[in-house]
């Protein structure tokens, strides 16, 4: 692994960092009105403030500058790690965003274990039975899965966990027991995903001829499977992981909204809301460095898990 | 609940809505308070503040409603002033300048006194707030400065006359704050203030909930409440459910006590749950249509007069809405003080509109659209999505206008883009509504020297308007908010179609929750039935 190519991979990250910044930059500007005309109306309840003082509260969250001296004042702060505070409750950008990581951890984790065990299970059965009608059943599920709608998939587990037969809380983040309905709901999609490319490189692997050598040497069905084909059909499955992360990521602003459990999908979808420049920027560069150094881990870890994969090539 | 019982249900809180007396919340006979317990309050969103004065939605007032106490207090049956904080005030002639007479004894939750001084810093500082603190400053608009003439005696001065500051201090946007709280900026009151009410914030987590517990000691309630003492509950959990299927869902299983913002179609499920439905109409401005005078087409007073007759409002809140909802009989809703029935002039005659259209030059053209000068009868109709009939609403007026030949084509647009729509004046007609307990929206909404958002030209209304804004005694203002209501109705410079009803649901054990003025809720004589 050369000093070389880490190089080379981290300035791609600052650019693709850089795009996103400024793309929501561009983005939230080109929208009519501005954040504290949209405060300032108060829902439409309140009654519309003369334009002059609109003006001096522009001027506070300095909108009365040229846009470009604004975008190159925000850059600055950012490459610092400063977005600066947001308009809608006045909470610093950095430390919302920290406040609201840890529940989005907490269902994005157990969402994963979710989606690698359904995923992870329904491709090994679906490929190691030898009764056509249960492998064509299994391999229709992902399919299934993938195309439910994840908010009605969220309901419909309330209706009957939570609300029919009282198993699970409805609504909160407190204690585990909170975790199960939310984590089933965005695992689903995302191990249906999983289930699909590792179903298909498990079966390229099966025809592969060291699965005929290892056969012909002696080793049971579970071994070959397991041992041999598994540790080969899970390298395909790993460079999807980039876009499992993003899945979950996305899949937490509907499932936090069903579920009542704050974090960052919530608070992106009340910083879009309001037009709330730089909580929004900041959810979307934290979002853009997620995907960046997650896609990073795994081009570096990918070498060392398969050694015919040179970091150079 | 045995499940006969439910129609009855529903129909007595129909009958306290239609009544929109006080006691929102009452069953058969409701008995003595009961002290204790916890009540679960699930609403729909969460505005990430919690300083009464920089917040406007509802979801939060009802929780920071509890926390502060205010000078005056309105009563939802008559709109009149009573005693809170000042045991008595009194205006100079022209209503720039009121003077308060404070009770004794009161103090903040961190035991600070609740004195003059601490008024004059809390009026002193609305000016200072940010974009959320739109709602005091209007309320205080002209502000000159509060005089201290001792710890109990202060005055507050205008530079021009301000009549609606009184209802003002009624409000939670005018809610007493400490001065510890005041001194500290905008954007750190919005994560925590010390207020003087009967409950106090026990613990505020972003977008899951909002805790409140009850203030020992507390014995300066409002005179319109059962018992000025401590409140009956021990805690609230206000609790944030943005979906509403989940809301319902929660009240149905026993996991809350009350949801807000129940739909049309939660209705009967909840009265068959045995749940209580309380409604109250919002007062302001009923939602109806308004046209831009600036353009060709809302300057013609036949369009405008044509489309109100071509609306069945009868329709419209039978399609829509819930039971306790009533068609718009005024520029002002029924609740709001000063209210002037105008139904005579909100008649459902689509075939005068066709008549009056014929009489104006609108003839119809071959796909049924009335055109004029080759130009087509189509009106472009702005709306937002702030309130979830809002879409059913106008595609039943849709259908409804386009029998005399009328084209409504609407136009959703973001609530954010709403303020600036207005502004630049790039509409043609505004569906929209506002929420005040105070006639003087009149004068916010459609007096020309105001934002005049809907471009009316200079007239009668404005003298009218400006006359209720400097007059002290209430009778003689509100003869001419009628004035003014019936002008704004006959000249067609808005076309009200529905009163917003505020509907919540409360388990049948929750007694005593009580809708103020404003149609949100005050629950220092809540209670629940222990088991």
């Amino acid at each position: 692994m050369t000093l070389r190519y880490l190089l080379r991979r981290l300035l791609a990250a600052v650019g693709v960092l850089w795009a996103a910044f400024t793309v929501s930059f561009v983005v939230l500007y080109l929208l009519p009105g501005d954040p504290v005309a949209t405060m300032a109306s108060g829902g439409l309840d309140g009654e519309p403030l003369p334009p002059e003082e609109l003006d001096a509260l522009r001027a506070r969250y300095g909108l009365d500058q040229p846009v470009l001296v604004q975008y190159g004042q925000r850059l600055l702060a950012a490459v610092t790690g400063d977005f600066g505070t947001s308009i809608q409750n006045g909470q610093d950008v950095r430390a919302a965003i920290l406040e609201a990581l840890p529940p989005t951890l907490q269902i994005s984790a157990a969402g994963l274990v979710v989606a690698v065990l359904f995923g992870g299970s329904v491709a090994l059965v679906a490929t190691y039975t030898r009764a056509l009608w249960l492998r064509q059943l299994l391999m229709a599920l992902p399919s299934l899965a993938a195309s439910l709608p994840v908010f009605w998939v969220g309901l419909l587990l309330v209706q009957v966990f939570a609300f029919g037969l009282g198993l699970f809380p409805s609504v909160g983040a407190n204690g585990p027991a909170a975790l199960v309905l939310p984590a089933i709901t965005l695992g689903l999609p995302t191990g249906a995903l999983v289930a699909q490319v590792l179903a298909k490189s498990l079966t390229q692997a099966l025809g592969e001829p060291y699965v005929t050598t290892a056969r012909a040497k002696g080793v049971g069905r579970p071994g070959i499977h397991l041992r041999h084909a598994l540790r080969n059909a899970a390298l395909p499955a790993l460079t999807v992981l980039g876009y499992v992360v993003g899945n979950l990521l996305a899949g937490s602003v509907v499932v936090e909204t069903v579920f009542t459990r704050p974090g960052l999908g919530r608070l992106t979808v009340a910083a879009v809301g309001v037009q709330d420049i730089p909580l929004v920027q900041g959810i979307v560069v934290f979002a853009a460095t997620v995907f960046v150094l997650v896609n990073l881990a795994v081009d570096l870890i990918y070498p060392l898990l398969d050694p015919r994969v040179g970091v150079t090539s | 609940m045995p499940r006969s019982l439910a129609p009855w249900l529903a129909a007595t809180a129909l009958l306290l809505a239609a009544c929109g007396s006080t006691p929102a919340a009452s069953t058969a006979d409701p008995g003595v308070p009961q002290p204790g317990g916890t009540l679960r309050f699930a609403v729909s969103s969460d505005q990430g503040c919690v300083d009464p004065q920089q917040v406007a939605s509802n979801d939060t007032i009802y929780s920071l409603r509890q926390v502060v106490d205010s000078l005056t207090d309105q009563d939802p049956a008559t709109g009149e002033l009573r005693p809170w904080l000042a045991t008595s005030w009194e205006s100079n002639a022209d209503a720039t300048a009121y003077t308060f007479t404070l009770r004794e004894g009161v103090t903040f939750s961190d035991g600070t006194p609740l004195d003059a001084e601490a008024v004059k810093a809390n009026f002193d500082a609305v000016p200072r707030l940010g974009p959320r603190g739109t709602l005091p400053k209007g309320y205080l608009a002209g502000y000159a400065g509060t005089t201290v003439e001792s710890p109990t005696r202060f005055t507050v001065s205008f530079d021009r006359p301000n009549v609606q500051f009184l209802q003002g201090t009624s409000t939670h946007s005018l809610g007493i704050l400490s001065p510890a709280t005041v001194a500290k900026s905008d954007d750190e009151r919005c994560a925590s203030v010390i207020g003087s009410g009967p409950f106090v914030i026990e613990s505020y987590t972003r977008d899951e909930s909002i805790v409140l517990a009850k203030r020992p000691g507390y014995a300066w309630g409002s005179q319109l409440w059962q018992s000025q003492g401590e409140a009956h509950l021990d805690r609230v959990e206000f609790r944030i459910v943005p979906e509403s299927g989940v809301r319902v869902g929660s009240l149905q299983s026993g996991e809350v006590d009350a949801i807000g913002n129940i739909a049309k179609q939660d209705e009967a499920l909840l009265a068959a749950a045995g749940v209580q439905l309380l409604g109250r109409a919002n007062p302001g401005v009923p939602f109806g249509i308004t046209f831009n005078q600036a353009t060709p087409l809302g300057a013609d007073p036949a369009v405008r007069e044509a489309l109100s007759l071509a609306i069945d409002r009868a329709e419209i809140v039978a399609t829509v809405y819930t039971s306790q909802t009533k068609p718009a009989t005024s520029a002002l809703a029924s609740t709001t003080p000063g209210y002037a029935d105008q139904s005579a002039l909100l008649a459902h005659d689509p075939a005068r509109a066709q008549a009056v259209l014929d009489a104006a030059g609108w003839l119809p053209g071959p796909d049924g659209i009335r055109v004029k000068d080759g130009a087509p009868l189509s009106v472009e109709l702005t709306w937002y999505s702030n309130s979830p009939a809002n879409r059913a609403t106008v595609e039943l007026i849709q259908q409804q206008v386009r029998e005399v030949g009328i084209d409504l084509q609407l136009r959703e647009r973001p609530i954010s883009e709403s303020n600036p729509i207005q502004q630049s004046g790039q509409f043609v007609a505004n569906w929209g509504n506002l929420t005040r307990a105070d006639p003087d929206i009149l004068r916010t909404q459609y007096s020309t020297a105001g934002n005049n958002f809907f471009r009316l030209s200079p007239g009668p209304l404005d003298e009218l308007l400006a006359e209720q804004a400097a007059q002290v005694d209430p009778a003689a203002r509100f003869a001419t908010v009628a004035q003014a209501q019936e002008l704004l109705v006959r000249e067609r410079h808005t076309i009200p179609v529905v009163v917003l009803t505020t509907v919540l649901g409360v388990a049948a054990d929750v007694q005593g929750v009580l809708f103020d003025a404003s149609s949100r809720i005050q629950l220092h004589d809540a209670w629940k039935v222990q088991p």
